[in-house]
């Protein structure tokens, strides 16, 4: 997979510039995961794992936000180790042997291996109660979860790259937009009369789950990478200005990942020695 | 299961339609935790899911619903983990935390990679962009894929069962996967060693047996058989 020349242009605009160039990225993104000051959560945090979290992500794969937003949002510090898929690293003997199905994110903890977000969602939920990411009460936990099904099931699955990919193979290039735009529509056209007699300031009310932790990377990526008009989707655009205020969500951003720093450094300097 | 003479049995309803494979998952679920429900039956050939009635309940308007005096809960998941705490009677998760992990993911595979590239929609929408002998080559092509994955995923878990001696939740994504790919595409399962291993077990328990699609209250006459 190349990267796609289209978004470079998050790494030139000038005022991410200073936030984009910390000499210690992970530090940067751990000093940012303990300040709760505007956390939307009230609970005080428990003391850390044992054993360091280990993740392996890419900062473009919006599977891996999901995953670095929570852990953020949990207060868990983690070792971010990248995985270039665009090089195919998740091909490798040693990733190969954390998964055999090649697919990020991974989350190692201690002897526990996770694949898969949901999965590894839930994982945390179940090990790591801390900043609940699912609600006590029954119908919220419920349309919490249907809200991020609908994401995980019938939204990202169908504009994945390798199915792009598929799409423009069977049918033509300028079919992938098109069938990317028709399948995130309708997902988000689902989601807005689902969550709308429930939300407020996030999908399910005042406060921030699951279902939010799903939508935020989604409507990102739906926005930045396929063109999405969100003033169709009103209720998806409140919860998403929602999110983007928080710090935690700001420290997950592709762009502020230590592999995606270290790509605008080294195109900066292929750059200069042109 | 469905639709028992007792009392209790109108307190839970089904919103289900036969063929549907997210249904089927509930419909397992329920039997094995030995739940009586009403069986609302959602034609969705004829749009009934699309009645303002049905919109009430799912504003989606898919299947599976199951209401629960008067809580109403969508999404085959969603359902799943509601029923899993209220109804704790034959756990659908091992208690070890990597087990369990290993029964979202295979659940994810089948819920995200596979059944979601094979639904209606995507079906029309190849047969009218390629051609409708399109349709099973891709369907095929990504149900192949899931299986491989699912293979790797749980040769080193599977017992009786894909996690174990006992059923788990990735039992019953698994089974209705299973049953529309043998049934509805007639995917040569060779490769696939544990999973046709597993299909047989499925195909011998009762309360798999009861959620089969040609089984059900709505399933027409010439498929019941």
């Amino acid at each position: 997979m190349v990267v796609p020349v289209l978004n470079i242009h998050l790494f030139i605009h000038p005022l991410r510039t200073a936030a984009l160039l910390p000499s210690d990225h992970r530090q940067y993104q751990k000093t940012v995961v303990m300040s709760s000051a505007e956390s939307p959560r009230q609970e005080s945090s428990m003391p850390p794992p044992a054993s360091k979290i280990v993740l392996y992500s890419f900062w473009q794969s919006s599977c891996s936000w999901r995953v670095r937003f929570a852990l953020n949002l949990k207060g868990l510090p983690y070792e971010y180790k990248s995985v270039n898929l665009a090089k195919g690293e998740q091909f490798s003997p040693e990733f190969e042997k954390l998964n055999p199905l090649h697919l990020i994110p991974v989350l190692v903890d201690g002897d526990v291996v996770v694949s898969d977000s949901l999965a590894i969602l839930m994982y945390l939920e179940e090990k790591y109660p801390q900043n609940a990411l699912l609600p006590a009460d029954q119908r919220l936990k419920a349309l919490n979860i249907q809200a991020a099904s609908v994401v995980n099931s019938s939204i990202q699955p169908l504009h994945m790259l390798s199915i792009l990919k598929l799409i423009e193979e069977k049918i033509g290039p300028a079919e992938r937009l098109s069938w990317a735009q028709y399948n995130i529509e309708k997902g988000f056209d689902a989601l807005e009369k689902l969550l709308k007699d429930s939300a407020a300031k996030y999908a399910t009310g005042e406060e921030l789950y699951m279902a939010d932790v799903f939508l935020a990377p989604q409507i990102a990526v739906a926005t930045g990478r396929f063109d999405i008009d969100m003033s169709k989707f009103p209720t998806l655009s409140k919860i998403f200005e929602s999110c983007k205020a928080l710090p935690e969500f700001q420290a997950s951003l592709p762009e502020r990942q230590p592999d995606a720093i270290n790509l605008l450094r080294s195109r900066f300097l292929e750059h200069i020695y042109e | 299961m469905a639709s028992g003479g007792v009392e209790e049995a109108t307190k839970l309803k089904l919103y289900s339609y036969w063929r549907s494979s997210c249904a089927h998952r509930v419909r397992i679920a329920m039997n094995l935790k030995g739940l009586h429900y009403e069986y609302k039956a959602v034609n969705l050939l004829k749009g009934e899911q699309f009645s303002t009635e049905f919109l009430k309940l799912n504003p989606i308007g898919y299947v599976p619903v199951l209401v629960d005096e008067d809580i109403v809960v969508s999404d085959s998941f969603a359902i799943l983990m509601y029923l899993e705490e209220k109804y704790p009677q034959q756990p659908l998760l091992p208690r070890d935390l990597q087990r369990r992990a290993i029964n979202y993911q295979a659940a994810n595979i089948v819920s995200s990679s596979i059944q979601p590239l094979q639904n209606q929609n995507v079906l029309k929408y190849i047969a009218e962009k390629v051609n409708p002998d399109e349709n099973l080559v891709w369907v095929r092509y990504h149900i192949g894929k899931g299986f491989e994955a699912l293979e790797k995923l749980l040769k080193d878990y599977a017992g009786k069962y894909a996690t174990g001696d006992e059923v788990y939740l990735a039992d019953l994504f698994l089974a209705p996967q299973l049953c529309a790919s043998i049934k509805s595409f007639s995917l040569d399962m060779t490769p696939y060693p544990l999973l046709s291993r597993l299909n047989e077990a499925y195909n011998e328990h009762p309360a798999f047996q009861a959620a089969m699609p040609e089984k059900q209250p709505d399933t027409p006459v010439e498929v019941r058989g």
